[in-house]
């Protein structure tokens, strides 16, 4: 397990049988209590498919019934049950090709892992574009592993800030809007295939902002976590 | 079935009315492919079309005009929340589907957005299905599927195409857009057919 932020941890999975699956695709997580009471949540795999392990990123929710679980209670060794992988539209593979523009809004980020690691894995040449938000430096989640794929020339990382930025920053500051969507991405000329992921209120805004600026909706696939605001 | 270690969980208060493997939600979340398509009412019709003599067509005017019913349901989204006594207003299939006799078996609802979804045509009569255009006595918001969607609730909730634009009859079954990406055809909420092969 990996403490991501102090609300997010990484969670990596020995799974037996595990048949692959695609960059986007998620799992679901069936929880069990001693009376037989269950529950499910979906999580996005944030790891490669090329990778040894498949991993989960989870945020915790105070007041959520399986997220604090997951990132508290939760230990190396222990079993939980799962199902996948599922979702093949949120997707993507060299083959589907580019320009790429990955948006995400916080945990948002967990899918778009497993894309930029397939990408480099399978020497991927299709130009990639992301722009991620987060409320602030501490809660942006992969930092390091960001900073590494952002050495690669095909890779383009963006980042912007809500709520609270370092006095030297030198991202982006505030909500995503039609601007910043503009000057991070791909003009509509170019046709991005573009992904966007995150809580609902997000994805919402830069779907909106993206199809204001031209953008065909039948290129853009979305991902909605559920709650509101980033 | 192996004991999460540690879980406790919340247990739903009216368990009787939540399908396997759901939790009850307040909130209303969103489960959509793309972006939300905002249609303007006065190009917005309602159509159905296909295995019909001729296609039946109602602009939004209309389509407001036709007899509407108060509707009070349960809603199963496939991303698993449930929402109890959801409150709708809009027009019974059955009066839509009495203006196009048919011989068909199967509906394709298409959508803005390029959306569609199967559901046999037995499950949209009989009372047990809508196109709804209000909701909690508000109009349809577009994040939830306005100016009009489908509304089965019998179904997971994706079959309740958001956006509709009508309903293509058919002889056979065919697939719409989730049921091509891994969902089930049928998806029953109590049967938990949330995947192919469920
Ligand atoms: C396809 C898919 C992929 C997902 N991938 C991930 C992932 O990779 N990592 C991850 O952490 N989560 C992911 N989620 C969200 C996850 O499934 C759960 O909804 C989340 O962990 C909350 O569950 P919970 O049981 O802790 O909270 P619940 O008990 O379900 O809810 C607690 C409260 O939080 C609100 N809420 C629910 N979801 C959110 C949200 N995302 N943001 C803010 N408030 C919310 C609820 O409305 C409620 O008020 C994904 C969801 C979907 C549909």
């Amino acid at each position: 397990m990996t403490v991501e932020t102090p609300r997010v941890t990484t969670i990596a999975l020995a799974i037996r049988d595990w048949p692959g699956h695609r960059a986007g695709q998620h799992v679901d997580v069936r929880l069990t209590a001693p009376d037989g009471y269950q529950t499910e949540r979906s999580y996005s795999i944030a790891s490669a498919p090329e990778d040894a392990d498949v991993s989960l990123t989870v945020e915790r929710l105070d007041d959520g019934e399986v997220s604090p679980y997951l990132v508290d209670e939760l230990r190396p060794g222990d079993e939980i049950e799962l199902r996948g992988p599922v979702g093949g539209y949120f997707a993507w593979d060299n083959e589907l090709g580019g320009p790429l523009f990955l948006v995400a809004g916080g945990s948002g980020l967990v899918p778009f892992r497993s894309m930029l690691r397939h990408h480099r894995a399978s020497g991927s040449r299709v130009p990639v574009r992301l722009l991620c938000s987060a409320r602030s430096l501490e809660l942006l989640i992969y930092r390091e592993e960001l900073i590494k794929l952002a050495a690669d020339d095909l890779v383009d990382v963006s980042v912007t800030l809500t709520r609270e930025a370092p006095d030297d920053w030198r991202g982006y500051r505030g909500r995503i809007d039609p601007a910043l969507l503009s000057t991070t991405g791909w003009s509509a000329k170019e046709e991005p295939l573009t992904y966007i992921c995150g809580p609902t209120a997000f994805v919402e805004t830069a779907a909106a902002g993206l199809v204001a600026l031209g953008h065909d909706p039948g290129r853009i696939r979305t991902e909605r976590f559920g709650g509101t605001g980033v | 079935m192996a004991v999460s270690r540690g879980f406790v969980g919340r247990r739903p208060a009216d368990s009787a009315r939540v399908p396997p493997g759901q939790y009850v939600t307040r909130d209303f979340p969103v489960l959509s492919a793309g972006p939300t398509p905002y249609t303007p009412l006065d190009t917005w019709d309602f159509t159905v079309r296909g295995l019909v003599n001729r296609p039946v067509s109602w602009s939004w005017q209309a389509f407001r005009a036709l007899p509407h019913e108060n509707i009070t349901v349960d809603i199963h989204c496939v991303t698993k929340w449930t929402k109890l006594d959801t409150t709708w207003s809009g027009v019974s299939l059955d009066t839509l589907l009495d203006a196009a006799p048919t011989q068909a078996s199967y509906a394709l609802a298409f959508c803005d957005g390029g959306y569609t979804t199967n559901v046999p045509l037995a499950d949209l009569r009989g009372g047990q299905a809508w196109v709804v255009d209000e909701y909690d006595g508000q109009p349809l918001d577009p994040e939830h599927g306005g100016p009009a969607r489908l509304l089965v609730p019998h179904l997971y909730f994706w079959k309740s195409a958001k956006w509709i634009r009508g309903l293509e009859l058919r002889p056979a079954d065919e697939p719409g857009f989730w049921e091509m990406f891994g969902y089930h055809n049928y998806g029953d909420p109590w049967k938990e057919q949330r995947y192919q092969g469920d």
